[in-house]
């Protein structure tokens, strides 16, 4: 028997979504095409894209699918970068540490090739970003006094998570997006681990764009959105046969939006139970373990939380080599940072939010999604003790002396 | 499901004779793929595990060169599928690094010759994985190697050298110990040549079966090592003496040559007699380097205070004793007589050695048995200046 708790790297998808996303695959008809069949795939479609924007608060015309999640977020800000830079030079790029690297390496990719400087927005011991921090960061930016006071307009862009992939942590993304707005700057954030677990509502949100992707939900990989107000202007990453308001060139995908638009209502539909009852049995999981081990400590928000992320840090071992052992029997588990040819790299959200070197090798991340059961939890915290002693035998011996 | 979460240290609980709890290093090489299969046959429970050993691994392999790229890795995980075992990445990258290229470079720079790959079976592979995989709940370690362990009539075991000559890699294992033997497998020890490994490797599916042998120092990539230390040993100019002294040349640091060395020497004054000259010796404290004729790089005595046995010591090791020494990885082993005095191991071969510069390793073995090894920390010449 295997236990999955790593519904936050992706999670299953749902049985009626398999079932409309197989049905719509049947089907013949490129959108773009003006004949009967292109005529019925481009009802289909639109249909989707009706379904995905009702689901997050926005005007279809709003929804721009895209192939995931990296995509929409490279689209957004490179988009932006450009487009704020072609009247008059606008250098600077407002974003906090411990993003995702589909942001942090875009904007570092920005930095290098375009000569963006990166302006940081602080983030607390919890990875929350504080209103009043990101208030002070942009306003020294912007001119001291005079009549553009207000305005931070060397800003291109800003862009903030809207709930840690790591962590777990819930940004206060409305209180952000304002304080952007006074100062003048677009404002994009990441929603793809927040949609479907905490509302995201892109219109009483007050952001200029906002990216999430299909199979964090229950849908497919391999389909996502940016989410860019009609007001707002990027310059295209892919040019071709200017579909999509001309942002996002290439034929779209008929029945992956379909299956998107499943998911999404279904996410968003039961979503308030569904993070009731996802926060009660993290609680409890979270509860076994601190009994298990006293001394783990939690990292996030533990009021501003996604209900089914619970993430440690185990002093004394490698997250490395608990994630092998509980593999090992059984159970599947993230240490939440990214990884590189199957190495997970040292966490840069932890990092960003102050947590020493050593603390942060010990991280390791269990999430939970619409499959989660008590089973899975007992599993866990069936496994842990021993994987713990043997871990923390283990040490860091994998580490200089 | 491995039963591996049990409480208790490896070796505890109940299992079958002889079945064990092995983890197989998975370089994404054939040796290592059919090593790792063969314990699969034998009936042991087996995990996959790549070394990831550089910090920034390359893309993909270029030619026969490095051994931690991610397409390494692929190849490995790739080979892990085919034998159905679960597979990992081990990050040792920074131990790695701390213990075998910092180390590498620290004995160049002290005008030694070490052997990067022994330092990394000594301190990573046989150590730092060992300890681990340990921890974690294995048995032992099976590699790639052609080398073969051998269990004498009191259960000890003993290293020797595999059936494959020409592939034999017990040289560069000489630097394990007794407890360390106790937990490593060779699967290949006992294959006659490197082409039964393809044949094999193929048979079983295995893609890496045509893949090219690595060569030269992993963590080289380009292979060019003078110039990779070049950029990490501080280099001064300085004089190339005699070896009575006197100044025959000028060089642009000491640490960028080797002992045997006689290219790139750029003397200024010729050797009396006209014929070529050898580096001799590298003396990074004053920065020299001293030249002299070839008969004069003949070693007649090596002395190391680092040395270790592999297994069971000699009886007596204070009392001189005959055995065979190889001083390279693919060097003829010359009959020599050994012993242990004023904390170092002193070894006297029986026609002088060429070539032999302070910081490699001399193994010493008995037949085809590996009795252990000293890093050389001096030499005397056969013939006096």
């Amino acid at each position: 028997m295997r236990y999955y708790l790593d519904h936050a790297a992706t999670t299953p998808m749902i049985p009626q979504v398999l079932e409309a996303y197989t049905a719509a695959l049947a089907g013949v008809g490129n959108p773009s095409s003006i004949h009967s069949h292109g005529q019925r795939a481009k009802q289909v479609l639109e249909e989707s894209r009706e379904r995905v924007a009702a689901s997050l608060n926005c005007d279809p015309v709003e929804v721009i699918f895209t192939s995931g999640g990296t995509e929409a977020i490279n689209a957004a800000l490179k988009g932006l970068w450009w487009a704020r830079n072609t009247d008059r030079p606008r250098p600077v790029i407002a974003v906090p540490p411990g993003e995702h690297h589909a942001t942090t390496d875009t904007v570092e990719w920005l930095e290098t090739h375009e000569r963006a400087r990166i302006l940081d927005l602080p983030v607390d011991a919890d990875g929350r970003i504080e209103p009043e921090g990101m208030r002070a960061a942009l306003a020294g930016v912007g001119p001291a006094s005079g009549p553009d006071a207000s305005s931070s307009d060397d800003v291109a862009l800003a862009s903030v998570i809207w709930a840690n992939n790591e962590v777990g942590t819930v940004q206060p993304i409305a209180e952000l997006a304002a304080i952007a707005r006074e100062r003048g700057v677009p404002i994009h954030s990441d929603a793809v681990g927040a949609f479907g677990s905490v509302p995201v509502d892109f219109r009483a949100s007050g952001l200029d764009a906002l990216s999430v992707s299909a199979h964090k939900i229950g849908g497919p990989v391999g389909i996502g959105a940016l989410v860019l107000g009609r007001s707002t202007t990027v310059v295209p990453l892919l040019h071709g046969g200017g579909q999509q308001r001309r942002i996002r060139s290439g034929t779209q995908d008929v029945a992956a939006a379909v299956a998107f638009a499943v998911a999404a209502e279904l996410a968003v539909g039961g979503l308030k139970q569904h993070a009731i009852e996802l926060a009660a049995l993290r609680d409890r999981l979270v509860a076994g373990v601190h009994e298990i081990a006293p001394d783990a400590v939690l990292r996030g928000s533990v009021t501003d939380r996604l209900p089914g992320n619970a993430h440690f840090t185990f002093p004394g071992c490698e997250g490395d080599s608990l994630l092998f052992l509980l593999d090992m029997a059984g159970v599947s588990v993230s240490t939440g940072s990214a990884c590189t040819a199957g190495v997970s790299e040292l966490s840069h959200v932890l990092l960003g939010m102050g947590v020493p070197e050593r603390e942060a090798r010990g991280a390791l991340r269990f999430s939970l999604g619409s499959t989660s059961t008590d089973a899975d939890v007992d599993a866990l915290l069936a496994a842990l003790p021993a994987a713990l002693t043997r871990a923390r035998a283990a040490g860091h011996s994998d580490r200089p002396r | 499901m491995l039963g591996i979460c049990r409480p208790g240290r490896a070796g505890g609980g109940e299992r079958r004779l002889g079945f064990m709890r092995v983890l197989a290093a998975m370089s994404g090489g054939v040796d290592s793929a059919v090593a790792a299969a063969r314990a699969v046959d034998a009936g042991h429970e087996v995990v996959g595990v790549h070394l990831a050993l550089s910090r920034m691994p390359g893309t993909l392999r270029t030619g026969s060169r490095g051994c931690c790229t991610i397409e390494d890795s692929m190849d490995a995980q790739r080979a892990a599928n085919v034998l159905g075992i679960p597979y990992y990445v081990w990050d040792f990258s920074e131990r790695f690094k701390a213990d075998v290229v910092d180390d590498f470079i620290a004995e160049y720079a002290a005008g030694r010759t070490p052997n990067p790959c022994m330092r990394c079976n000594e301190r990573i592979k046989f150590a730092a994985l060992l300890d681990k995989a340990l921890e974690l709940g294995f048995d032992a370690v099976c590699t790639g190697h052609y080398a073969t362990v051998v269990i004498d009539e009191n259960g000890d075991r003993e290293l020797h050298r595999s059936a494959a000559w020409a592939k034999d890699q017990s040289y560069v294992l000489g630097v394990l110990t007794a407890d360390q033997l106790a937990h490593s497998m060779f699967p290949l020890g006992a294959t006659p040549s490197k082409a039964e490994v393809r044949a094999e490797a193929a048979a079983r599916g295995l893609g890496v079966a045509a893949k090219p042998d690595s060569h030269d120092i992993c963590f080289i990539s380009d292979g060019d090592t003078r110039g990779w230390l070049a950029e990490r040993v501080d280099l001064q100019p300085g004089a190339i003496v005699d070896r009575d002294g006197a100044v025959v040349g000028q060089h642009e640091g000491s640490q960028s040559y080797t002992v045997g060395q006689r290219r790139g020497l750029g003397l200024s004054v010729p050797a009396p007699d006209g014929r070529p000259r050898f580096v001799l010796e590298v003396k990074t404290r004053t920065n020299e380097v001293v030249v002299g004729p070839k008969e004069a790089l003949a070693t007649a005595e090596i002395g190391g205070s680092r040395f270790t046995w592999a297994g069971r010591p000699p009886a007596d090791p204070a009392t001189p004793f005959d055995c065979e020494v190889q001083i390279r990885a693919h060097a003829d082993p010359v009959p020599a007589v050994a012993v242990v005095m004023n904390g170092e191991l002193v070894v006297t071969p029986s026609v002088p050695l060429d070539g032999v510069a302070p910081g490699q390793t001399a193994v010493i073995y008995v037949g085809t048995r590996v009795l252990g090894q000293c890093t050389i920390d001096r030499t005397v010449s056969a013939v006096p200046a």
